[in-house]
């Protein structure tokens, strides 16, 4: 394993003692003009531990995400790393998304660059890592997620499940302790999202502390150390996994999975 | 053919057969065009070649008998077209007081690489305060604004005029005692520098926000992800357009002619106005057509490129 996470493996499924608090969300409140995304979040993200999101289109998954990384600024509440306030004046945007890595439901390679160029870039630019290790690395990574024989090819030549592998690939390459994932299979054809879903167990087998916004709920069931349901930007029902997909308390809950259910989702 | 399909079978009979359709109309033997004409307009194959020579040939037959069979085309071609003073006109003569039009020309060259070198640094300064955010740079933004609005609204020649004749009015030392030149690719460069900035703002809009995105959660700064992420995308939607305005560029660069600046066509002008003769003129006119033609051409190829492209990607 070339990731470098350092991090002992959890096991999914089972309660994990976290070692401590990785991100720390609380009162986050985030509005688009008149349109109140987030209401008051308050989430607490543990070392190691796999958290996925659930809910409607439009239930402020990915905005509560992209909070998180600290692509939308936020209007109330504060966001903490490790206990540090990152959502503060005076705080290094950059140094922060060292930490947390975030991938996207649409992919966004770069398509003017190489698979290999896209995954050094951020490396070499952003931590000055000389190109021969920054390739080095890349080419450990890519090896490490069955992507050997792309690295010189260009983004649009790949199926849609390499290119979110590669974007996974990309974001990794900043070795990151925290990966956000936004809906990365949504926007795959059905017979290429196990592969994306293989990648993700993988990273969540080597410990890594994940925060997944899906529509996959048989993965979420499987992968998720805790399963938070969100409505109208409110945490509406937050619970390991076994419990909310089985015996779920609240009654707004208890109609969203219905409804997921009549569509042969879970 | 599958004999099990569904409509093949028993139900076969509730659709009409070949021939047969609704309300009587009947299916024709062929969707070709037999019989009723040639089709001119469609492209492809040796008849399409023979068609569109033949074309090129009658209309270019009919302007030269128009032109030959003017009254006055003896007096034009004499005025425009006499072979004597074009190659007077071309080769030049400073001891009858008027210069050669093809070395005129290298002034041309000179000011056009010049300006566009500049116009391209400028522009894409304009370009960039204009998209910023920052509200650091708000006067820088309103003043850009106010700078293209103005630039774009004032005629090349009155800029010409402005610079050509204010500056040295001025009396700003080193900066009044310029060649006529100089003052010209300074109004060319600033008249140019607001359209090929609009261009260059239209290239960075095509780059999608999410773009920006992917490069600033990887912990780019804002410099770099526009320097390695969006720039790069951006320049490559925009190269057409801005061939298209440096095309332009290379046959305004006549215009600075008006301050005196002996460019081609201020040589042609001092032929005609020494000799009474205009085919200077039409050297001048060949040497700006040489110049243009193979980068419009390069242009077309370029759109082509693009288009090809896109093509492609659309079919993965």
């Amino acid at each position: 394993m070339t990731g470098g996470h350092g991090a002992p493996p959890a096991v999914p499924g089972q309660a994990a003692t976290p070692a401590g608090q990785a991100i720390g969300i609380e009162g986050l409140h985030k509005s688009f003009g008149e349109n109140k995304v987030l209401r008051g979040i308050d989430l607490s993200v543990a070392t190691h531990e796999v958290i996925c999101l659930i809910g409607t289109s439009g239930s402020g998954k990915s905005t509560l995400l992209r909070c998180a990384n600290l692509l939308e600024p936020i209007d109330a509440g504060r966001i903490t790393l490790w206990g540090r306030e990152i959502t503060g004046p005076g705080v290094d945007q950059n140094l922060v998304r060292r930490y947390i890595g975030i991938v996207f439901q649409s992919f966004n390679l770069f398509p003017h660059m190489t698979v290999l160029q896209n995954v050094t870039l951020a490396p070499r630019k952003a931590l000055g890592t000389p190109r021969a290790s920054a390739e080095q690395e890349a080419r450990a990574l890519l090896s490490r997620f069955g992507l050997d024989d792309k690295e010189a090819e260009f983004p649009d030549r790949l199926s849609g499940g390499q290119q979110q592998r590669v974007a996974i690939v990309r974001a990794l390459a900043m070795r990151p302790q925290i990966m956000l994932l936004d809906e990365v299979t949504s926007a795959l054809d059905p017979e290429l999202i196990a592969e994306v879903l293989d990648v993700i167990r993988e990273l969540a087998a080597s410990g890594m502390t994940m925060l997944i916004a899906t529509h996959e709920m048989g993965f979420a069931r499987d992968i998720a150390h805790r399963v938070c349901f969100l409505e109208e930007g409110r945490i509406i029902e937050d619970a390991p996994p076994a419990e909310l997909f089985t015996e779920p308390k609240d009654e707004r809950t208890q109609r969203f999975l219905r409804r997921i259910i009549a569509a042969g989702r879970l | 053919m599958d004999q099990t399909q569904p409509g093949s079978g028993d139900r076969a009979g509730a659709y009409p057969r070949p021939g047969e359709l609704s309300g009587g109309a009947t299916i024709p033997d062929t969707f070709g065009t037999a019989g009723r004409g040639p089709r001119l307009l469609s492209g492809g194959g040796p008849r399409a070649t023979a068609i569109s020579s033949a074309s090129t040939l009658v209309v270019l037959g009919v302007l030269t008998a128009i032109f030959l069979l003017a009254p006055g085309s003896k007096e034009v071609r004499h005025t425009f077209f006499n072979p004597h003073d074009m190659w007077q006109s071309l080769i030049g003569n400073p001891r009858q007081g008027y210069y050669s039009v093809g070395e005129a020309l290298w002034l041309n060259i000179r000011m056009f690489i010049a300006a566009e070198v500049l116009i391209l640094v400028l522009a894409l300064v304009i370009a960039l305060i204009r998209q910023s955010s920052s509200p650091v740079l708000f006067p820088l933004r309103v003043l850009s604004t106010v700078y293209v609005d103005f630039f774009r609204g004032v005629p090349l020649i009155l800029v010409i005029f402005a610079i050509g004749f204010g500056v040295p009015a001025l009396s700003l030392g080193f900066v009044s005692v310029q060649s006529a030149a100089v003052y010209g690719v300074a109004a060319l460069v600033l008249s140019y520098s607001a359209y090929v900035s609009e261009v260059y703002r239209a290239g960075l809009n095509s780059v999608h926000r999410s773009q920006v995105a992917a490069a600033r959660s990887l912990g780019l700064s804002q410099r770099t992800a526009l320097r390695h992420v969006i720039l790069p995308q951006a320049l490559r939607t925009i190269i057409p357009p801005l061939l298209n305005d440096f095309i332009s560029l290379q046959k305004d660069t006549a215009l600075v002619g008006i301050l005196g600046a002996v460019e081609a066509n201020k040589a042609a002008e001092i032929f005609s106005d020494t000799v009474f003769n205009y085919s200077s003129y039409t050297v001048a006119a060949i040497f700006f057509l040489l110049l243009t033609i193979p980068l419009a051409r390069f242009t077309d190829h370029l759109i082509e490129r693009d288009r090809r492209r896109r093509l492609a990607g659309a079919m993965q």
